[in-house]
């Protein structure tokens, strides 16, 4: 996984509340043997005017210009802001591999479900819990003529607006140090290889046969 | 030194480290790999520029979206003819070959269902762990190993480190006492036990089954047992080593060699629980009262005896079970009273990880020898769980014998089970199907299974209804 460094990008406000695995990336996309290029079908559903399957040509589809990601204003977009509950429904992983593949690195919300929380942090996305009244206050802003530019400081866990307003954040520890980091689950194993390793030497003096 | 528990003794031989939370890492001696949940588990590998740690623990065949007809089979991979299915066959050939793990491929003779394929190569051997991207693992336990399904991140992390990240579950022991009656399979006893328990009966256990009628099995017995842990809840089922454990692993190709085959032998003997051994949770059941099991609804659990009627939801004093049991009554188009016996079957399935084995073709054919599939039933087919079992059947004659009476004999693959491929059920459809999951639109939407065991099968087609095999 990447280190998760200090950036400022332009924030996305998805006012919605509710958003669902199966609107961040629809199920016709699951069948893919991959885990990247979810990008061009995140929110697909939203995001474009006609029904998209697998194989389709995006660059020829009709967008729907009402829909935030199209907007201009919110291109290149790093931080999506959206409403409580955001990503309830499967436990699916293709959720924030699409966000990631995107672009998004952070989101900011009310609140998150539980299972896409957790998944978040696995693929390198930073989810931010904030007070509904902060997030209230973000929305006025991003949703402003220019574009709302956020400075994220995960090490300070400070977020910091283009004003100079600054809005501090919670984050789990353990969860912060692998995102810095850019440990992985597979990475805080492999930090461990020393041990697996010797279990192996062990292992095979006693029953070498398992190792044919 | 405390009684040991059998799981005690195979969580604590593959514990590398736990941390204070309980939390420990287990190594895993062998992983099993099919074309659909191993993809992203391969490409997260390649994005992170990693190798498997030990690629020589791995062992890879397709199995869940082959075709099993002949035809779309002899045209190899690229005659599949659903698309979806050749991407994901032609995948796991490329990420095997790129990634240096061996392969049975498509028409490899030992190609077949990851889980009649491991054991039939001595790859799942007593004493081991053994993980796959696919839930039914737990048949593997039948040899004396923990087993259990695990998620496609999980199938990159044990690529990627040899090693899961797990907590220890609770110890169950089911142990089924005393003998089984005559024409009662080993199907027969693990849904009555999951009858008995429920399908969340066995949540946060590992089950041990145990008991006379337990060990009385076979190997391939014991598999069809493990194999439907998971439909009881518990996300590993196994059964102590015994004689029979070992006389089935020798000279497999991937059982030890003869210079380590004496000491395998010996640890493999210590593979059971200690007398006095405490566990969480003790069932026992008695094997006497066990009938011949046919589901009428779409869980597991919804089980009764050939001989018994479709159950009343109106009986259940339970008002939310009863509504279940209302619900799975329309979805099964049944109505509560119903002589099981009486129920017709338009399809016929016999296959699936649960009962593709060698001998669950013969119990089937010995049923369907010289008689013929009722005129109501539109295709009775039989799926060998692997190109060996298949070849085997052939040298007996079990082939002409099903064909003879109007089966299909069709080619290695889970088929009918999830019906991934072209093998399905017509909305409405009613099946007797010797798999191991009855859910809504398993297999195919709108159609209708229910789980028995291979000769309840074989004699449903004959009779073109529920039948007691041993009044046929
Ligand atoms: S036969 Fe059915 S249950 Fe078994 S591995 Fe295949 S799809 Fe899964």
């Amino acid at each position: 996984m990447e280190k998760f460094e200090t950036f400022t990008g332009i924030v996305c406000p998805l006012d919605r509340s509710n958003v669902d695995t199966d609107a961040i990336i629809p199920k016709q996309f699951l069948k893919s043997i991959k885990r990247t290029g979810f990008g061009p079908n995140l929110f697909d559903e939203w995001r474009y005017l006609d029904h998209g399957e697998p194989g389709m040509d995006n660059s020829t589809r009709p967008l729907n210009r009402d829909f935030v990601l199209n907007d201009p204003r919110y291109s290149g977009a790093q931080i999506l802001l959206a409403r409580e509950n955001f990503g309830c429904g499967s436990s699916r992983e293709h959720a924030p591999w699409a966000l990631e593949d995107y672009g998004f690195k952070v989101i900011i919300a009310p609140s998150f479900a539980d299972i896409f929380f957790n998944n978040s942090f696995k693929n390198g996305i930073l989810p931010i819990v904030l007070d509904a009244k902060v997030v209230d206050g973000l929305f006025a802003k991003a949703l402003g003529d220019a574009a709302l530019r956020i400075t994220v400081d995960l090490p300070a866990q400070k977020l910091t607006l283009a004003d100079g307003e600054e809005i501090a954040f919670a984050v789990d520890a353990f969860r912060k140090h692998c995102l810095i980091e850019g440990l992985d689950d597979i990475g805080l194993t492999l930090a461990h290889g020393d041990e697996i390793k010797a279990y192996e030497a062990k292992r095979k003096a006693e029953a070498p046969w398992l190792f044919n | 030194m405390t009684a040991k528990t059998l799981y005690d003794k195979l969580w604590d031989a593959h514990v590398v480290r736990t941390d204070e939370d309980g939390t420990a890492l287990l190594y895993i001696d062998r992983q099993l790999v099919h074309e659909v949940t191993s993809p992203q588990a391969f490409e997260g590998l390649r994005i992170a520029g990693r190798q498997p740690w030990r690629a020589s623990a791995n062992l890879a065949t397709p199995d869940h979206n082959v075709p099993t007809t002949r035809d779309e089979r002899t045209s190899g991979v690229a005659g599949i003819v659903d698309p979806i299915s050749r991407t994901q066959v032609e995948t796991l050939d490329q990420n095997c070959a790129d990634f240096g793990i061996v392969e049975f491929s498509m028409n490899d003779v030992r190609q077949g269902i990851v889980h009649v394929m491991g054991p039939e190569q001595g790859a799942t051997l007593p004493g081991m762990t053994v993980v796959c991207g696919d839930s039914h693992t737990s048949t593997h336990g039948a040899f004396g190993a923990l087993a259990h399904g695990i998620g496609t991140s999980e199938v990159e992390h044990v690529l990627a480190t040899q090693c899961l990240i797990q907590k220890k579950s609770k110890a169950m022991r089911v142990t089924v006492d005393g003998k089984v009656g005559p024409g009662v399979t080993a199907k027969d006893i693990v849904l009555a036990i999951i009858g008995e328990i429920g399908t969340a009966g066995g949540t946060g256990y590992a089950i041990e089954f145990a008991g006379q009628a337990i060990r009385d099995l076979s190997i391939e017995g014991r598999m069809t047992v493990c194999n439907m842990a998971i439909e009881a809840g518990a996300r590993a089922g196994f059964v102590a080593v015994d004689d029979k454990t070992i006389a089935y692993v020798k000279g497999r190709p991937y059982a030890p060699s003869a210079e380590h085959w004496d000491a395998a032998v010996a640890y493999w003997r210590t593979l059971h629980s200690d007398v006095g051994a405490v566990f969480d949770k003790e069932v026992v059941i008695d094997a006497a009262g066990i009938q011949p099991q046919v589901t009428w609804g779409t869980s597991p659990e919804m089980v009764v005896g050939v001989n018994d009627r479709v159950p009343n939801p109106a009986d259940d004093a339970d008002s939310v079970k009863a509504g279940g049991m209302q619900r799975a009554l329309d979805y099964m188009g049944l109505t509560a009273g119903t002589p099981v016996n009486e129920i017709t079957v338009d399809k016929v399935f016999i296959g699936s990880c649960t009962n593709s084995r060698i001998e669950d073709l013969r119990a089937a054919a010995a049923v369907a020898k010289g008689k013929k599939v009722a005129g109501n039933v539109k295709l009775a087919m039989v799926v060998p769980g692997s190109g060996l079992v298949k070849k085997q059947a052939e040298e007996e004659g079990l082939d002409r014998i099903f064909v003879a009476a109007g089966f299909e004999w069709r080619e290695p693959g889970c088929s009918m089970c999830l019906a991934m491929n072209a093998d399905r059920l017509e909305p409405g459809e009613r099946c007797a199907s010797t798999s191991n999951r009855n859910f809504e639109g398993r297999q195919g939407r709108g159609g209708r299974t229910h789980l028995v065991s291979p000769a309840i099968a074989a004699a449903a087609a004959v009779a073109g209804h529920f039948v007691d095999v041993r009044e046929l």
